[in-house]
């Protein structure tokens, strides 16, 4: 699924060697290949990085296996391959998403969090959490900051924030330095999907609060 | 060691070598195995029907292949260490700090540089 305009924010060395090590939380490894099946640039870059991984692997040291290795793995080996899993259908989000969703866009179960923005909290082990995001046309996420990691990428329509515009396939990569306000262009409603490992901080929570609870 | 029989089929010379294939397959066990979580992986790119690879792209990716091995093996011992340790340490950078002493941004831009270092040997 590649997108028609150019992506302009791409992941990060640190997000890409952490996905090629396989030592991401689930949420942010969800967002990395969706964004990889998005942009070709950073497909290539991960695939560099899983030559490195394979070169550090090949410089390490051999060692000897057990006895019963051998006979355990031909046992292995008669047993056959674990059944694969299915593939998704086609659908309007990239496939590692799409497995998440069970679908595409229509088959989200959306949820108002306040001032027309609604979301979705996709299922993934509890070290960080994906959710989509859905943002009307011009309307804003509330002024927040990070205590951790939050990566938003851009499925449908764009975003600005103090630092850039993010149009579909672009990535941004915020951490605890960047305090933003992120507002969907005129136009296009933006869905994006984000991931986070710690709780955001919103600036001015009781007006979200009091917002939400009564549809200001 | 089975795993990797029976993808055997699955890969392809011409675009990983036998090591860094070997790396990911390694790689996903090992999520599965230690972490229980699922790996998303990325959409299959649809190549057009599959033909067999060319063996001229299986030689060039075998010279990459080993040109990277030699880069890293050339990396100053500093560097190296960092790269390994990001890759088979399990560790964020954050935690590389807490491990090593080093500040966050003298880890940050040590692997920069060994990153970029094996980028001019590729080229």
């Amino acid at each position: 699924m590649n997108t028609m305009n150019k992506i302009t924010h791409h992941l990060s060395d640190q997000l890409l060697i952490g996905y090629s090590a396989g030592s991401l939380p689930e949420a942010f490894n969800l967002v990395v290949a969706t964004h990889l099946s998005m942009c070709d640039e950073c497909r290539a870059a991960a695939q560099s990085f899983d030559s490195i991984g394979g070169a550090l692997l090949q410089a390490q040291p051999t060692e000897n296996l057990g006895d019963a290795a051998l006979a355990k793995t031909m046992a292995l080996i008669a047993k056959g391959p674990k059944a694969a899993a299915s593939k998704p259908v086609g659908s309007d989000v990239p496939d590692p998403l799409s497995a998440y969703i069970g679908g595409g866009l229509n088959d989200v179960k959306w949820r108002p969090i306040g001032l027309g923005v609604r979301q979705a909290v996709l299922k993934t082990s509890h070290a960080a959490t994906a959710r989509l995001l859905y943002i009307p046309s011009g309307a804003a996420v509330p002024d927040h900051g990070h205590r951790g990691t939050e990566l938003t990428l851009v499925l449908q329509g764009a975003f600005r924030d103090e630092t850039a515009r993010f149009a579909a396939g672009d990535v941004e990569v915020a951490d605890e330095d960047l305090h933003h306000k992120p507002v969907a262009e005129i136009g296009h409603d933006c869905i994006c999907l984000a991931a986070t490992d710690a709780p955001l901080r919103f600036s001015a929570w009781i007006p979200r609060v009091a917002q939400s609870l009564f549809r200001l | 060691m089975a795993t990797l029989w029976h993808k055997a089929h699955l890969f392809d010379p011409s675009r990983a070598s036998v090591s860094t294939w070997i790396f990911t397959i390694a790689r996903n066990k090992n999520i599965d195995a230690l972490r229980k979580q699922r790996r998303p992986e990325p959409e299959e790119l649809t190549w057009g029907p599959e033909a067999e690879p060319e063996a001229s792209d299986v030689l060039v990716m075998q010279q990459e292949s080993d040109q990277l091995s030699q880069a890293m093996k050339a990396l100053p011992g500093q560097q190296r260490e960092l790269i390994e340790k990001a890759y088979f340490g399990d560790l964020s950078h954050g935690q590389i700090a807490a491990e090593t002493g080093l500040p966050l941004g003298t880890i940050k831009s040590r692997l920069r540089l060994a990153l970029t270092k094996l980028r001019q040997t590729m080229k």
